[in-house]
């Protein structure tokens, strides 16, 4: 075990795997001596040589399009993205070929490929570097799309999404890369795509949250005498639903909270599933507690754009009170 | 082949041709195998034209017919080993690569007997075992993937095989992606990675209706472009199977050799439309002819029969064979299964364990329904 942050969680992953695995191969813009705009790959380079830890150019299409023929020959390729607003570039070949392929050819291509992206806000950055586009690759049919909310799942998960045999569009919350530490294994281990963590049992109200939020509500679970379930989706596509149901038949009240903007954010989905799943057992209706419908602000208005922990507090009194 | 530092060839006049030396040391067989797969691709797409009428085929279509050379000779310069990528019109390709016809006709009907059980359709045509990479419907989408699939090439090679790389890419696109941000992507990748990728603009003078020259900077020597992104760039005579094959094979084999990209103006023309709903307003009657009449299958007629046995009674069995294949397939693809939404709709998403996929948010609901009355909770 070692006490490690975020950053040195998914460095430790992408280290292990690289050892165990040479089809293994990470590319991006300066993700070689200088480890990428955060450092996630410092030290990689020196590791593993300039063969497998590739410096390309600034083009985000043609770092994951190249991505994807690697992947398709056979090969475990992680392109990393600088920021989530630089996916733009990129979309074309995520949701044209990444998304496709397993169907289009019915599986006799496939596209085995994690491509690791910074996300969200809160680190004084500005619009494009503090966005939260989970949803629009939630809706894409063939892509699988995580963002762990600690250490210990940051490196479970990115493992298991190195070893899925699809492609995977792992986000990595920018604001808790360094925010705290926790305990890790120093061996590999695998956290299942598709499986909620519960943060923390309850009885009175469900928050259902993800990514860099789940500090925010942890923040506001501590500050209030409720009997509070929090859910760290940790996988947004597949939705674990089964975790959720089983939460919302007992408490019967719902939060969701993300920090992307309110309209089609992916909280809409999961109030669209907990009115299928558990009409019945529903007190009160799901409450969402999102970023705005506008552009991300800059930084003086970051906070008050994010769901702090204050926006969270309000949520739970609302739907208490119902 | 000239490359960018040389003058433009022009096609060479009928009867006329001076070939490359490597031409005639090809066996007549060789020669001969070159003409039976250029006159498959063109009844292929003769008779694909005629079921897309019959409405057999649904979706669009593009066919090749015109630019039979380029797929056939680009190919023979290749070995089986080195992956291939393309765009959409990809019939042609996929057939000079060695998928059956009848696996590309019934992917087109959409039906199980396809070479993806008829789920990618027309612009979608595959077949890993012959490292043919598809069929790509985005315009230009496909050449960073091409690229990817040269880095993977070189990598397997150099790294994982820890020997010298060994094959060589080879991505197609027409002149109407040149204009797309990703084929610059790529083309600059290529160049500052040292990928072995031979990048092959089918310029057929047309991006959809648009003539080159008035959506395309140096429409008249695309090749120029290939400077600016560190790498060789020729133009090859397009419409004459021989010429494609001499000139590809040295560019091919350099871009072996030397493990770095290339890129290759090739001039081609197609028949018909850009797909079967084009009214083709864009160009005059008499361009068509001039074309047609250097047609890329009566070219290599004439230089067979100036310089062997070849035939007429020959050719009149090949072509009857060729016929007969493709009657054929168009029979296997009209006698395959339907797909079914329970086999084919729901899965392939995902590896199965996520499968399948219902389309319904709760289906348990969808049986609930379905309940005569009495039985429903």
């Amino acid at each position: 075990m070692a006490n490690l942050t975020l950053v040195q969680a998914i460095n430790l992953a992408l280290i292990q795997e690289m050892e165990d695995d040479d089809r293994v191969i990470i590319l991006g813009e300066d993700v070689g001596p200088n480890g990428g705009v955060f450092r996630v790959t410092e030290g990689l380079h020196q590791r593993f040589g300039s063969d497998r830890v590739v410096d390309t150019p600034l083009a985000e299409s043609g770092i994951i399009g190249s991505a994807i023929g690697l992947a398709m020959a056979g090969l475990r390729p992680i392109p990393e993205i600088q920021f989530e607003g630089f996916l733009g570039p990129a979309f074309d070949q995520i949701c044209t070929h990444a998304a496709r392929m397993r169907t289009r050819t019915r599986g006799a291509l496939t596209v085995p490929l994690t491509i690791r992206v910074p996300v969200g806000g809160g680190i004084h950055a500005p619009e494009l570097h503090s966005d939260s586009p989970e949803s629009f690759y939630a809706h894409q049919p063939g892509l699988k799309v995580v963002m762990p909310a600690s250490p210990y799942d940051a490196k479970g998960l990115l493992i298991s999404a190195i070893r899925d045999p699809d492609p995977v569009i792992y986000f990595e919350p920018k604001r808790i890369y360094r925010a705290f530490r926790e305990e890790v294994p120093e061996d590999e281990y695998t956290i299942p795509i598709g499986k909620a963590r519960v943060v923390s049992e309850g009885d009175d109200i469900t928050i259902v949250s993800w990514g860099a939020s789940v500090v925010q509500c942890m923040k506001a679970i501590e500050a209030s005498d409720r009997s509070i379930e929090l859910i760290d989706l940790r996988t947004i596509y597949p939705l674990d639903i089964e975790t959720i149901e089983a939460s919302v038949k007992k408490t019967g009240r719902v939060v969701v909270v993300h920090e992307a903007p309110l309209t089609a954010g992916f909280g809409a989905e999961i109030a669209a599933r907990v009115m299928e799943h558990c009409f019945l057992y529903l007190e009160a209706p799901v409450q969402r507690v999102t970023g705005f419908d506008t552009i991300m602000p800059y930084y003086k208005l970051e906070l008050e754009y994010l769901p702090e922990a204050e926006r969270i507090a309000t949520a739970i009194d609302h739907v208490a009170a119902y | 082949m000239s490359s960018t530092t040389t003058k433009t060839t022009k096609s060479p006049a009928q009867g006329k041709v001076d070939y490359d030396p490597i031409i005639k040391e090809l066996p007549e067989q060789q020669l001969i195998q070159w003409l039976r797969d250029m006159l498959l691709i063109r009844e292929f797409e003769v008779r694909t034209m005629q079921s897309y009428q019959n409405k057999k085929i649904g979706g669009f279509c593009h066919v090749y017919i015109g630019q039979e050379a380029v797929a056939v000779g680009s190919f023979a310069a290749l070995k089986p080993e080195d992956p291939v990528i393309t765009a959409y019109r990809c019939h042609g390709q996929a057939l000079a690569r060695g998928i059956e016809p009848k696996y590309c006709m019934a992917e087109m009907y959409g039906k199980i007997g396809g070479c993806a059980k008829g789920k990618g359709g027309s612009m979608h045509l595959f077949d890993k075992s012959n490292n043919f990479f598809g069929g790509h419907g985005i315009v230009g989408a496909q050449v960073p993937v091409g690229a990817g699939l040269a880095f993977a090439s070189k990598y397997i090679d150099e790294v994982i095989n820890e020997g010298a790389s060994t094959r060589v890419a080879m991505a197609f696109l027409g002149d109407g992606a040149l204009n797309q941000g990703a084929f610059h992507e790529a083309m600059n990748l290529a160049g500052v990675l040292d990928l072995p990728l031979v990048v092959v603009c089918e310029n057929n003078g047309y991006a959809m209706g648009t003539a080159i020259d008035r959506g395309t900077t140096r429409g008249d020597n695309i090749s120029a472009k290939a400077d600016g992104y560190g790498m060789e760039g020729f133009v090859v005579d397009g419409m004459d199977v021989l010429r494609v094959y001499a000139d590809m094979k040295k560019i091919v084999d350099a871009a072996r050799a030397e493990c770095r990209p290339k890129f290759v103006d090739m001039r081609t023309y197609r028949y018909k439309g850009h797909s079967m709903s084009d009214p083709r307003k864009y160009r005059t009657k008499e361009e068509e002819q001039q074309y047609e009449s250097q047609d890329p299958l009566d070219r290599l007629m004439m230089y067979l029969k100036a310089t062997t046995s070849f035939s007429d009674e020959q050719y009149k069995t090949m072509n009857k064979d060729v016929r007969a294949e493709v009657k054929a397939a168009i029979k296997w693809a009209e006698q395959s299964p339907e797909p079914t939404p329970d086999e084919q709709l729901y899965h392939d998403v995902f590896v199965e364990e996520f499968g399948p996929y219902t389309g319904t948010s709760v289906p348990e609901m969808l049986e609930e329904w379905e309940k005569p009355d009495s039985q429903k909770s």
